[in-house]
């Protein structure tokens, strides 16, 4: 059976190790553990205040941590540990294996240069010099994320919430990153655009097999994209485990409390 | 035969941690063995614990204590202990579920969700789609339907969307939770039939069907879930 074999061998992507970054007790995050591996998504569910910001900022190179290890494999580095690592090492990283979608699309885009050159600047970051390739690319990315050709010379000022989401997962999915960060992605969007945007996503994820760590406070948006979750409750991870297993039979009173708490329809 | 579900001693207690702690047991020392070609059916009142034990099979619902082995190809897997993403590869290829109700995901039309298994095996897309259709025409969901999304579906309709992605991929083991519910006679008996060519192509089955005729001419034997 190679299927179960290869299944085996393959060596996680991330390897986080104790990770702890608090800003005063019980706000921050402690003892953070896990490994993830290729194509998984792995959502971090919790309230506001719980430490899944932190966590993230911490596990996407913007937040040194106060101990602990972040060991990434990387396609051109090898095992890279993460915070002990080279700055251009770590520079290099964020701008082309890794990929950060924020919350607020105006924090990821650039808001006064238009939608073609937002992705098409971080394509000429990992040395990209040829115009035509690069605005071909731009097309072919606006494409994929549904945002009409014509709207290429717009700047994301002048795009709808939605669109602008849909450009910075662009930007960000153009340099075929291997990890993707995501900060509350479909937050403070309409419900009708919320839809769409987790559609497109959760098809991307798939077809280019990414692998990705998302905070999210929604749990319907965390069981329809991660593998499993990460629940997090002032600054600790209470309870892990299979998405549909930590939502339908949580084990923790918090988990259990988040899970009771949502309206049923 | 071969044995694909081994079930030791499985206990599952609910503990309602905001509801006072207030605590019960559901599964209390449980066996279960199921071989290929076996269609196994649960009995037992309301409450005795055939859809906990069943979420169990699926790894839906954690258990206290005990062991469920699952067979995939050369290798017996325990769920209760198994990482999260070996029971992801053994749901991919191995282990089928169709529950009562579709969970609906918005925009994504009928024939997608039910193809969308088999897809993610890496199967073209041509092979999917003619499996996808000639699964939903047995079943009775009319053409028109196809390219709609399932969420203003009738309930039996969903549920026929369901069965369809349930059997669009040949797993090994299928386990089935009163798919039959909301079905006419006409369908259930469509039903009957995906089971009964699940078994001859060597699945083992653990059901829960309400529906005596479907039960009857479904079950190689019952086991019976007492409520504790």
């Amino acid at each position: 059976m190679n299927e179960v074999q290869s299944w085996q061998d393959i060596e996680p992507l991330l390897s986080v190790r104790n990770l702890t970054k608090f800003y005063s007790p019980g706000k921050g995050c402690g003892d953070v553990s896990f490994d993830l591996y290729p194509g998984e998504v792995l959502g971090i569910v919790g309230e506001s205040g719980s430490g899944k910001s932190t966590l993230l900022n911490s596990l996407s190179n913007r937040l040194r941590p106060d101990s602990g290890e972040i060991l990434y494999n990387s396609e051109q580095f090898g095992e890279l540990n993460l915070y002990a690592a080279e700055e251009s090492e770590r520079r290099i990283l964020m701008r082309s294996e890794w990929g950060i979608v924020h919350q607020h699309a105006r924090d990821g885009l650039r808001m006064n240069v238009s939608a073609g050159a937002n992705i098409g600047e971080r394509l000429m970051a990992v040395g990209e010099r040829h115009y035509g390739d690069i605005r071909q690319r731009a097309l072919q990315w606006l494409e994929a994320v549904e945002i009409e050709a014509g709207r290429i010379d717009d700047k994301p000022s002048q795009f709808s919430g939605g669109m602008q989401q849909r450009l910075q997962i662009a930007r960000n999915l153009v340099t075929h990153p291997r990890l993707i960060f995501m900060d509350e992605p479909t937050g403070g969007l309409d419900v009708s655009v919320q839809a769409r945007l987790l559609d497109l996503l959760r098809n991307l994820v798939a077809n280019l097999g990414l692998s990705v760590i998302i905070v999210t406070h929604d749990l319907a948006v965390a069981r329809l994209l991660a593998h499993r979750l990460m629940v997090m409750r002032r600054g600790e991870v209470v309870e892990s485990g299979l998405t549909d297993q930590v939502l339908d039979d949580p084990q923790h009173p918090y988990t259990q409390l988040l899970v009771s708490s949502i309206l049923q329809n | 035969m071969t044995t694909m579900i081994e079930v030791k001693g499985v206990e599952k207690q609910f503990t309602l941690h905001n509801q006072g702690g207030a605590s019960f047991d559901v599964l209390k020392g449980n066996d279960l063995s199921v071989t290929a070609g076996e269609c196994v059916v649960l009995h037992g009142q309301s409450g005795a614990g055939k859809s906990t034990l069943l979420k169990a099979l699926y790894a839906n619902y954690k258990v206290n204590n005990g062991s469920i082995s699952l067979r995939d190809g050369e290798e017996l897997v325990d769920i209760t202990t198994a990482l999260p993403r070996r029971i992801i590869a053994l749901r991919e290829r191995t282990l089928g579920y169709v529950s009562q109700f579709l969970r609906v995901i918005p925009r994504v039309p009928t024939l997608q969700v039910v193809m969308q298994p088999l897809l993610d095996l890496g199967e073209e897309e041509a092979v999917c789609e003619a499996k996808a259709k000639e699964l939903l025409s047995r079943l009775n969901v009319p053409q028109r339907l196809w390219t709609l999304a399932p969420s203003t579906f009738s309930g039996g309709e969903q549920q026929r969307v369901n069965i369809a992605r349930g059997f669009i991929v040949d797993y090994p083991i299928l386990l089935l939770d009163e798919p039959t519910a909301s079905l006419d006679a006409a369908n259930r008996r469509v039903v009957v039939e995906l089971i009964d060519e699940a078994k001859q192509r060597g699945a083992a089955i653990v059901g829960i069907f309400h529906d005596e005729d479907v039960r009857e001419a479904v079950a190689d034997r019952l086991v019976d879930l007492r409520a504790l």
